[in-house]
C-alpha cells in the first residue's frame, strides 16, 4: 500500500537531512511566518511545511508539477481532503494505547497487541475505502487517481473478510502445535507453528488419537518454573506469525502515517492559500525551467511573508531577467530591495516545493541549491572580525555551491572600506557568474557594481530602487544602472528632519 | 626437516617455556598499548609473552617475514580465520561440556564438538595445499598437517562422527501444547501454518521493516521440560540413542598437540596483520625493513607512531608521517623546536620500528632500513616520583650512568627531555658531556630536547625539527624535519586564507 501524493515513486521521508545552511535560510528569508501560515498553529503542520520547503531544492520538474495537479485538485476538493486526513490521525490516535505491547518480550503479547491495533486499522480502512468510492471520480490529478484506485484494488470485501478470519484463528483457543529437530547439544530447534490435522472433530478426539502414538506429560500445578517453560516454548512456536502480524501493523501504520504527513503539506498549502486569497493577495502556478538553462521572470512578485505580517496586499515587482544570472540591485535604502530579494528566494523554494507563488505569474529554472549571504547585523561590535566572519560564511558557501545554484546576497562585503570591499566582491561574482551561478546582489558597493557596467557582459542586469523626483519612495524596483549616491540622505532626511 | 613451530625456526624450547616478562621501555614507547591492542579479543591465545621476545638473528626475523608474507595472502589468511573460529569453538565447546547436567545432552556436545575439530583440521589442510605458500614455517607445517590427515585413526574418527550427528539431525517431531500439557510424537507431514498467514498478510509486509521475532535466549542448558521431550524423543527412537552412548565412551581425547599450538602461535601472525589492516584502510603504509646487524645507515619514510596513529583513527584525525635517514658517520638525532609539535611521538616511532622489526613483524612506512640492535635503553622524564629537585637530577644522572655502562655499539638510546629540572647552563653542560659518550661509544640515538646547541656538536649528530603552520603559528604540523633550529614568521590576507579569491573560487568549483 502505498501513498505517493509527494512523489510518483518515492515516499516523503519527514526524518530526512535539510541543506546545511537550513537555519541561515530560515532567518534569511523569514520562513517561519510562511511555515506559521502554513500549520495554522498545529506542531505536525508546522514540521511537513518546514521539512517540504526546505528539501525542496532537491525536486525535477516532474516531481514539481505531480505536486501542483495534486494541489489544483485539493484546492477544488478542500471538504474530502481533510477527511482523509482526520481518518489517518484518528487511526493512528486509536492505535497509540496498544503500542506497549509491540515492546514486549513475549510473541504472545506481541501477537494479542496486533490482532487488537489490526482490527481498529481495518475499521479505518474501511472508512476510507468509502470515501474512495464515493469521491475517487472528482479528482483529476495523476497523483490522487492513482490513490483512490489503488485503495479500490487492494481493498476488497473478499479481503477483509480474509484478514478477519485470521485474526479470530490467530487466538489460538483450541492449542498450539509446534515440529521440533534435534539441535545443538540435542535441545529442540528450529520450532515450526504447524496446523493440525482434524479442525472439524474438535481438539478432545485429536488429542485422544494421538496419545497412541505419541508420550504425554501433564505439568503439575505447582511446577511454575516448568509452566513458564512451557510458555516460553509456546512462545517460540507462535514467534513467526507474531512477527508476521506485528510487522502488518507496522506496515499500515506507516501506511497512515504517510498519508498524514504527505496530506499534511497539502492542508499546509490550503491554509495558505485561504489566507492569501483572503487579504486579495494573488497566487499564481509558475512555470518550472529546466536546471540548465537561466530563467527568471515574474509578474507581480511580492514577498508573500511580508504580506502575512502585514495582512495586506503588498506592491509587486516585475522581473524580467530571461538568460541572465547576474542581477545587481541597487538604490535607495528601504526602497524594497531586501524584501525583493527575500521574494526571490521564498517564490524559487515555493516553487520547487510544488505550491503556488505569490505572484501573478512567476517562472524560473530549477536550481539545487540555494544560499544567502546577508550582511548580520549583530556583528557590528567586534569590526576587525567581521570581514574575517563573512569571508568565513562565503568560504561555507562555496564548500556546497554548484553551477545551477541560486546565491543572494544582502550588502555583503561592507565590513571594510568600499574599495577593498569592492574588489573582494568582484573577485567572487566575477568567478561565480562565470561558472553560471545565478546570483542576485544587493548592494551599496558602487565601484563593485559600476565594474560590470563596463564589462559589456550580456548576462547581467542591474535594478534599482526607485525614487520619484520629490524623493518619496515606491518600493517598487525597475531597470537600471547604478547611481553614485544612495538615497541614505533622503532616509536621514525623513527620520531627523520629518520630511517626505 | 619436523616441524617444531611457527614463531621460531630454532632455539624454540628456551623460548617457549621461559613466559618473559614486558621490557623495561615498554610504556616510555607506548608498547605497551601497541600490544594491548594488537592483542585485544585474543586474550584466549596468551600472545602477549611473544611480543617480549625480541630475535636476535637475521635468520629468524626472515623466517617471520616470510611467514608475515604469506599471510597477506587473504586467502591464506581466511583459511587460518576459519580453522582458528572452530579451534576456538572446540575449546569452548569442551569446557561447557563440564558445566552441562543431563547426560544425553553431555553426550551430544561431545559429538557435534569432535565433529567441528574434524572439519577445522580437514579443511585446514585443504585449504593450505590449494594454495601458494613459500614460507619454510609453513611449508613444513602443511607436510606435517597432510600425514596426520591422512591418517587411518584420523579417517575413522570423521566418518564415525558424521553418520551418527546426521542420524540424529534427521530426527523430526511435534509437540502439541495446550493448557497445562504437552505430547511428543513423531512429525507427521502437518503443513507450515506461517506461510500460510504471511501469505495473507503479505500485502501489509514491508521489505525493509522492523523485525519483531523475539531472540529467545537458548541456554546451554535444559530445562526440566526440555529434557521430558528429550527423553520422550529418545523413547520414539532407541537405537539411535544407544549407538550415541558407545561412541562416548570410545573418543575422550582428541586433540592433536601439534595442532594445538599452531593454532595458539599463528595468531601472534594474524594479530598483527589484522592490527595493520585499520591503519591501511586510513591510507597508512607497512613495509618489511631491511635489517642489518651491521651496518648503522638507516632510513624510514612516511613512518608513524601507531599509538598515536591508533587513536587518532578512532577519532577520525588525520595521521602526520615523518621521514628520516641517518648515512655515514651520522648517529644521533637531536631533535629540537616548538611544544606539542610531534618530538617525543618521532622518538617513540624511531623506538617502535626497530623494536617491533626486531619482532620479525612490518613496521609502520612505506620503505624502511633499521639496526638490528642488542639492547634498547629509553629514558623519558618520569612525572612521578618527584622528591627534591636535587634528588630527581641525581636520579637522572645515575640511571643514564647505569644505561652508558652496558650500552654497546649495538645499542639504542632513546632520551626525551631530560634535565628539565636543572639551570639552562647545567642541563647544556651536562648534555653536552652525555652526548659526548654516546658519540664514544658509536651507538644509535635519539634526544629529544629543548637545548638547541646540542643540535651542532659534530657530524654524527642531525638536527630535527618540529614545525609550524606558516599562515597560523599557534597550529602545528606534527612534521618533523632535517634542519637547523630556528623560527617562522607568516603572512596572509584573509581573502586567501578563506580561499575566496577569484582564481580559488575557480578552482574550487572544478571539484
Amino acid at each position: 500500500m502505498k501513498v505517493r501524493l509527494m512523489y510518483k515513486d518515492l515516499d516523503f521521508d519527514i526524518k530526512q537531512s535539510l541543506p546545511s545552511n537550513e537555519q541561515v535560510l530560515l532567518n534569511d528569508l523569514e520562513l517561519a511566518t510562511l511555515f506559521d501560515a502554513m500549520a495554522a498553529n498545529d506542531n505536525f503542520l508546522y514540521e511537513v511545511a518546514k521539512i517540504s520547503i526546505l528539501s525542496s531544492i532537491k525536486n525535477d520538474i516532474d516531481t514539481i508539477c505531480y505536486r501542483q495537479d495534486i494541489l489544483k485538485d485539493s484546492i477544488r476538493n478542500d471538504f474530502i481532503i481533510i477527511q482523509i486526513y482526520n481518518i489517518a490521525v484518528e487511526a493512528i490516535e486509536k492505535a497509540k494505547k496498544n503500542y506497549w505491547s509491540f515492546s514486549s518480550r513475549y510473541p504472545s503479547t506481541i501477537l494479542n497487541g496486533s490482532i487488537a491495533v489490526l482490527q481498529i486499522f481495518m475499521t479505518s480502512l474501511k472508512e476510507l475505502k468509502h470515501l474512495a468510492d464515493d469521491y475517487a471520480e472528482r479528482f483529476e490529478s495523476e497523483g490522487f487517481k492513482t490513490f483512490f484506485s489503488m485503495i479500490q484494488r487492494e481493498m476488497s470485501a473478499e479481503y477483509f473478510a480474509s484478514v478477519h478470519n485470521h485474526l479470530k484463528n490467530l487466538k489460538f483457543r483450541s492449542g498450539v502445535l509446534i515440529s521440533a529437530e534435534l539441535g545443538e547439544g540435542n535441545k529442540g530447534t528450529h520450532y515450526v507453528l504447524r496446523k493440525q490435522k482434524t479442525t472439524k472433530q474438535g481438539w478432545i478426539r485429536r488429542l485422544f488419537s494421538r496419545k497412541s502414538a505419541g508420550y504425554t506429560y501433564r505439568i503439575h500445578p505447582r511446577d511454575e518454573s516448568g509452566a513458564k517453560a512451557l510458555s516460553e516454548l509456546r512462545n517460540r512456536g507462535i514467534n513467526l506469525v507474531a512477527d508476521a502480524l506485528a510487522q502488518s501493523v507496522d506496515h499500515i501504520h506507516r501506511f497512515f502515517d504517510l498519508l498524514r504527513t504527505e496530506l499534511a503539506f497539502y492542508i499546509g498549502c490550503l491554509n495558505l492559500y485561504g489566507q492569501l486569497v483572503q487579504m486579495g493577495a494573488p497566487v499564481c502556478f509558475p512555470l518550472p525551467a529546466a536546471a540548465c538553462r537561466r530563467i527568471h521572470s515574474a509578474r507581480g512578485l511580492y514577498d508573500a511573508c511580508l504580506a502575512l505580517t502585514m495582512r495586506q496586499r503588498i506592491v509587486g515587482n516585475d522581473v524580467n531577467a530571461d538568460n541572465k544570472n547576474l542581477v545587481i540591485i541597487t538604490g535607495a535604502n528601504q526602497g524594497g530591495k531586501s524584501t525583493f530579494l527575500r521574494s526571490i528566494g521564498l517564490s524559487q523554494l515555493m516553487m520547487q516545493a510544488g505550491m503556488f507563488v505569490a505572484a501573478e505569474s512567476f517562472s524560473s529554472n530549477l536550481c539545487n541549491g540555494l544560499f544567502t549571504h546577508f550582511k548580520r547585523e549583530e556583528d557590528a561590535a567586534m569590526e576587525s572580525g567581521k570581514l574575517d566572519e563573512e569571508l568565513g560564511r562565503m568560504s561555507d558557501i562555496l564548500d556546497k555551491i554548484t553551477s545551477s545554484s541560486v546565491l543572494l546576497f544582502n550588502e555583503s562585503f561592507a565590513a571594510t572600506n568600499e574599495r577593498e570591499g569592492s574588489e573582494i566582491a568582484r573577485q567572487i561574482v566575477c568567478a561565480l557568474s562565470e561558472e553560471r551561478v545565478k546570483i542576485f546582489f544587493v548592494t551599496h558597493l558602487y565601484e563593485f557594481a559600476h565594474s560590470f557596467e563596463d564589462t559589456k557582459m550580456g548576462n547581467v542586469i542591474f535594478l534599482r530602487a526607485e525614487r520619484k523626483d520629490d524623493g518619496a519612495r515606491t518600493f517598487r524596483l525597475t531597470e537600471g544602472k547604478p547611481l553614485q549616491t544612495s538615497y541614505g540622505e533622503d532616509l536621514y532626511n525623513e527620520i531627523f528632519l520629518g520630511r517626505r | 626437516m619436523t616441524f617444531q613451530s611457527i614463531l621460531f625456526g630454532k632455539n624454540i624450547d628456551k623460548l617457549r617455556t621461559n613466559p618473559p616478562e614486558a621490557p623495561p621501555f615498554f610504556a616510555d614507547l607506548n608498547l605497551d598499548q601497541i600490544v594491548d591492542a594488537i592483542t585485544e579479543g585474543k586474550q584466549e591465545y596468551n600472545l602477549k609473552p611473544f611480543f617480549y621476545v625480541t630475535l636476535k638473528d637475521i635468520d629468524s626475523i626472515i623466517y617471520r617475514h616470510e611467514i608475515m608474507k604469506d599471510l597477506e595472502n587473504s586467502i591464506l589468511l581466511k583459511a587460518i580465520e576459519s580453522f582458528s573460529q572452530k579451534m576456538h569453538l572446540v575449546r569452548q565447546n569442551l569446557s561447557n561440556i563440564k558445566e552441562i547436567y543431563y547426560i544425553k545432552q553431555k553426550q551430544r556436545w561431545l559429538l557435534d564438538t569432535v565433529y567441528i575439530y574434524c572439519e577445522a583440521v580437514t579443511c585446514l589442510q585443504t585449504d593450505l595445499s590449494g594454495i601458494d605458500i613459500k614460507s619454510k614455517g609453513l611449508l613444513s607445517f602443511i607436510q606435517y598437517l597432510t600425514k596426520y590427515v591422512e591418517s587411518n585413526s584420523f579417517i575413522s574418527i570423521c566418518s564415525e562422527t558424521k553418520n551418527l550427528k546426521d542420524a540424529l539431525s534427521n530426527i523430526k517431531y511435534t509437540i502439541y501444547i495446550k493448557n497445562g500439557s504437552f505430547t511428543v510424537s513423531k512429525y507427521d507431514s502437518e503443513i507450515d501454518y506461517n506461510t500460510d498467514v504471511e501469505k495473507t498478510f503479505a500485502n501489509f509486509k514491508h521489505k525493509s521493516g522492523k523485525s519483531y521475532r523475539i531472540n529467545f535466549y537458548n541456554s546451554t542448558n535444559m530445562n526440566h521440560i526440555e529434557a521430558k521431550i528429550l527423553d520422550f524423543v529418545s523413547q520414539l527412537y532407541p537405537e539411535l540413542f544407544y549407538d550415541l552412548v558407545d561412541y562416548c565412551a570410545r573418543y575422550n581425547n582428541f586433540i592433536d598437540k601439534t595442532i594445538a599450538e599452531f593454532d595458539r602461535e599463528i595468531q601472534f601472525f594474524v594479530a598483527y596483520l589484522e592490527y595493520t589492516e585499520r591503519f591501511k584502510e586510513m591510507g597508512l603504509t607497512f613495509c618489511y625493513p631491511h635489517i642489518s646487524n651491521t651496518c648503522k645507515d638507516i632510513y624510514a619514510s612516511e613512518a608513524f607512531d601507531l599509538s598515536l596513529a591508533n587513536k587518532l583513527i578512532s577519532t577520525n584525525s588525520s595521521v602526520v608521517c615523518n621521514d628520516f635517514y641517518l648515512k655515514d658517520e651520522e648517529r644521533i638525532f637531536v631533535v629540537s623546536g616548538p611544544n606539542q609539535g610531534g618530538k617525543t611521538t618521532f622518538a617513540r616511532t624511531f623506538g617502535q620500528m626497530h623494536y617491533l622489526a626486531s619482532l620479525g613483524c612490518p613496521v609502520p612506512g612505506r620503505a624502511a632500513k633499521l639496526f638490528l640492535f642488542d639492547r634498547l635503553f629509553t629514558h623519558f622524564e618520569r612525572e612521578e616520583n618527584i622528591k627534591t629537585l636535587r634528588g630527581k637530577l641525581q636520579d637522572e644522572l645515575a640511571r643514564i650512568h647505569d644505561i652508558l655502562n652496558i650500552a654497546t655499539p649495538n645499542s639504542i638510546i632513546i632520551m626525551n627531555e631530560i634535565f628539565t629540572s636543572t639551570t639552562l647552563k647545567d642541563a647544556v653542560v651536562l648534555s653536552k658531556r652525555i652526548i659526548e659518550k654516546i658519540i664514544e661509544i658509536d651507538l644509535l640515538c635519539v634526544w629529544v630536547t629543548f637545548i638547541d646547541e646540542l643540535a651542532s656538536l659534530g657530524n654524527q649528530v642531525v638536527s630535527m625539527v618540529s614545525t609550524i603552520v606558516p599562515e597560523n603559528p599557534s597550529k602545528r604540523t606534527y612534521k618533523i624535519i632535517r634542519k637547523p633550529a630556528d623560527g617562522l614568521s607568516y603572512a596572509m590576507s584573509i581573502a586567501e586564507k578563506y580561499r575566496v579569491t577569484y582564481l580559488h573560487i575557480k578552482d574550487r568549483m572544478r571539484l
